[in-house]
């Protein structure tokens, strides 16, 4: 027994053991995500269930689970029920049902059941009754519905994209530049000049853009008069809801759909997810404001982060005199990381947002006060808060870079008559690459994957325009943001529809997980390739 | 003590400290111009000291204090007003552990003349004519942008002279230049330095006897931070004056 232990067996069990428990979490984690998040765009079949007492449900099956028993003598057959996803909120009240499965009397897949993706008010299940043009009816029954829609349909979705264009871009565009008169006005009138040539021409303009508001209004009258047809759909429960076409996202029967036509189905959503705006509070559509504002955000935090880490790490071991101030400083520094992360969030908006930002306002932007400008979060001042959360970690992974660079490479230069800052600039800063851009790299996970402190400096649930556009000075750095953490929280937990979200939290899940690795993934393989650059045997 | 005609580098009554360990007693000697110098002595006799102190590498050490004078040329080296960068560049040095950057061969040759401002084409003039001048060119030519430290010790030792060559010094320091190497690379840059010393004064220090018998026209033999005695090599090795001497390089001594 003496010998089993002294062998040293013992312990390479408990390591291996401590490896593999890891392993199995993190590999259990990513499973568990993926099997919630992958399956959510894949479009299951529609079940047309009649229950034993006459009710009829129709709708896709969501889960499947056994009915807690309490109390239940020992050898009682377990039972089971199923969530089905109905829809039709405005004629339910409730998108989603649960069924026992020991009340479902018959259950089928009718080829004639379709699923609408609407605009408003999540999706519409049922079967085509009608299929009207102004009012009139141009196809009857499922069939000849189901031709007349998919020939409309295309259309239809045009002008409603080209509605959308116009009240984002052009109206959004008019908006802005007559904020900008009117900010300008202000200016003047802030110096008191309330008269004169230059107020009048900012009129004149500001007229011009009137004029050009009420033609693009026009245009969209026109637009929306354009599109007459409608769709009647009859849903279980002697339900009947008729639909503009203008309103539908997409229009599909699911059961008649074979495997291959499934498939591109489910690539098409997962391209609308990563490359659309949210829709229906958050829980429809896509996520791309917010995957742009993760990785806006990031990239500015790295351009903070990494010159004022190095610098900061550069003068604690190259320029600092040692001594216990010294080493306080970097106690200090790395026990910053250990500091909770809202704590930063507090400090973000109290310096940040209201010392330095509401300072800039006062000085560059009196006219739009009371707004504040730079005054409020922002896509700046939760970068930098994060800057500031991060920046230990570069510190110490510089500092630990420049330990480790040899002595003589320094005298090398030195002797051959460089001065101190050529050589840090020539020899000392390339071959510390390596050595930054591990330290970027964990700051940049840290700094992706971190909530608490955006939410009070910037980030919003939605935010109505991206950080960066085609206006004038095309980075707008005071604007607020949307972020993919945040969006996971938003979703599941301050949804009004939580059932509908939740698949939503593991699909953000899986593309948050999915953006850092691309974040670091990049910045690893710009490093091995410094690496290469400088690899070798030393002797 | 030999009398020494126009010497090329002028050390007189240099003391130094290091914060209260003397490192240096009153060194005094004059090193002939294009001939080459050997240091030699047991280990912590100062010879490195010494050699660090005419290219004023001390510098980067706190708490050293130097008096006495050094004269390169017609430049006073510890003269307050010396542009330390410029000395520097006229005093090249080739240290005891090659010390490449991590960079290609190019640009390790390239380094200095670029601090100094050359561009372009005259670039790779130099460059060919240092790694030529450090009999490398032949074996790295085909490779000149590949990482210097895929070389192999005796290549980077060579590299290393070749970069101190590439900024035109007029002396060459070096600091026990082979005492890593084999001795077929060792052989190699002793046939270097036979070529080198008729263009520039070269300062050698060195552990191995025959090498300082071979390769130097001077010698100096330091103890405990004094020079004991300084004088032609052959005259060292076959009839020195100094019994001390006598008895380290027969072997007889620590
Ligand atoms: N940076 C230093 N700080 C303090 N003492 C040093 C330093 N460098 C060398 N010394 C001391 O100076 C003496 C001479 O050293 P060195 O010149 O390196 O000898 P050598 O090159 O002849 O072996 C030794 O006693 C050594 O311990
Ligand atoms: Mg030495």
């Amino acid at each position: 027994m003496t010998r089993f232990w002294r062998s040293g067996e013992p312990f390479i069990w408990l390591t291996g053991g401590a490896q593999a428990l890891s392993l199995i979490m993190v590999a259990g984690l990513i499973l568990l995500v993926m099997a919630n998040g992958l399956g959510f765009f894949w479009p299951s079949d529609i079940v047309g269930l009649t229950l034993t007492d006459g009710k009829m449900v129709m709708g896709q099956v969501t889960q499947r689970e056994r009915i807690p028993q309490p109390g239940a003598l020992p050898g009682t057959a377990d039972r089971y029920r199923i969530q089905v996803k109905v829809g039709n909120r405005d004629l339910y009240g409730a998108d989603f049902v649960w069924v026992e499965e020991a009340k479902i009397a018959k259950r089928q897949t009718p080829r004639d059941a379709i699923l609408i993706e609407r605009r408003e008010w999540g999706n519409l299940y049922g079967v085509i009754k009608e299929v009207k043009e102004a009012g009139s009816p141009v196809a009857q029954g499922p069939q000849a519905g189901w031709l007349a829609l998919q020939a409309r349909v295309p259309d239809a979705t045009h002008v409603a994209k080209e509605i959308v264009r116009i009240e984002k871009k052009e109206i959004g565009a008019i908006n802005y530049a007559q904020e900008q008169i009117r900010l300008r006005l202000k200016k003047l009138e802030l110096r008191e000049i309330t008269s004169g040539p230059e107020v009048d021409r900012l009129k004149q303009e500001m007229a011009t853009w009137q004029a050009k508001y009420k033609d693009q209004e026009a245009a969209l009258a026109r637009l929306n008069q354009s599109q007459t047809a409608s769709v009647v759909i009859s849903a279980p429960g002697d339900k009947e809801k008729e639909l503009p076409l203008t309103q539908v996202v997409r229009a599909y029967r699911p059961n008649t759909m074979g495997v291959l036509a499934k498939t591109g189905f489910y690539l098409a959503k997962v391209w609308e997810f990563v490359s659309d705006d949210p829709r229906e509070s958050n829980t429809e559509g896509g996520v791309f404001p917010a995957i742009f504002g993760t990785v806006m955000m990031v990239m500015i935090m790295s351009l903070v982060v990494t010159p004022l880490g190095v610098l900061a790490a550069f003068y604690l071991r190259e320029y600092a005199r040692q001594g216990p101030f010294v080493s306080a400083v970097r106690i200090a520094v790395n026990n910053l990381a250990g500091v909770p992360s809202i704590v930063f969030g507090v400090f973000g908006v109290g310096f940040f947002i209201y010392f330095v930002g509401g300072t800039i306002d006062r000085t560059f932007f009196p006219e739009a006060l009371p707004t504040p400008t730079f005054g409020t979060g922002g896509i700046l001042w939760a970068s930098l808060t994060l800057a500031l959360l991060t920046v230990p970690v570069v510190i110490v992974a510089t500092e630990e870079g420049l330990a480790a660079i040899p002595g003589g490479m320094r005298e090398a230069s030195l002797a051959l008559g460089a001065t101190k800052f050529e050589t840090t600039w020539r020899v000392v800063l390339p071959a510390l690459m390596p050595s930054i851009l591990t330290g970027l790299i964990l700051a940049m996970a840290r700094a992706a994957g971190e909530v608490a402190p955006l939410m009070i400096t910037g980030v919003v649930k939605l935010a109505p325009s991206l950080p960066l556009d085609g206006f004038w000075p095309f980075f707008h750095l005071e604007r607020k943001f949307m972020h993919l953490g945040f969006h996971i929280y938003d979703v599941g937990f301050q949804s009004p529809n939580v059932d509908a979200a939740r698949p939503m939290v593991f699909t953000t899940a899986i593309l948050l997980l999915l953006v850092v690795l691309v974040l670091n993934l990049t910045a690893i393989l710009i490093r091995n390739r410094m690496r290469k650059q400088y690899a070798g045997s030393a002797f | 003590m030999p009398t020494i005609v126009d010497p090329m580098i002028q050390v007189k009554e240099l003391n130094l400290k290091y914060g209260e360990a003397q490192a240096l007693f009153n060194v005094t000697l004059e090193i002939p111009r294009r001939k080459a110098t050997a240091f030699i002595g047991p280990s912590g006799c100062g010879k490195t000291t010494l050699l660090r102190c005419l290219n004023r590498l001390n510098d980067l050490i706190e708490n050293v204090h130097i008096s006495g004078t050094i004269r390169i040329g017609e430049t006073y080296v510890y003269d307050p007003q010396v542009d330390v960068s410029d000395l520097r560049k006229r005093v090249g040095m080739v240290f005891q552990k090659s010390n490449p950057f991590p960079k290609s061969t190019y640009d390790n040759v390239a380094f200095g003349p670029r601090i100094f401002g050359i561009r372009n084409s005259r670039l790779d003039e130099i460059v060919e004519r240092s790694l030529r001048a450090a009999a490398l060119w032949d074996e790295v030519k085909d490779r000149l942008h590949e990482s210097a430290l895929s070389l192999s010790g005796g290549q980077q030792q060579r590299l290393c002279i070749a970069r101190a060559l590439a900024v035109e010094p007029e002396v060459l320091l070096m600091d026990e230049p082979c005492s890593a190497l084999d001795p077929i690379a060792t052989a190699k840059i002793e046939e270097l330095l036979h070529t080198l010393k008729n263009e520039y004064t070269i300062v050698i220090v060195t552990h191995n006897m025959q090498q300082a018998a071979r390769v130097s026209d001077y010698t100096g033999f330091f103890l405990l931070g004094e020079l004991v005695e300084f004088d032609e090599t052959p005259r060292i090795f076959t009839n020195p004056r100094d019994r001390r001497t006598e008895d380290y390089i027969t072997g007889r001594f620590g």
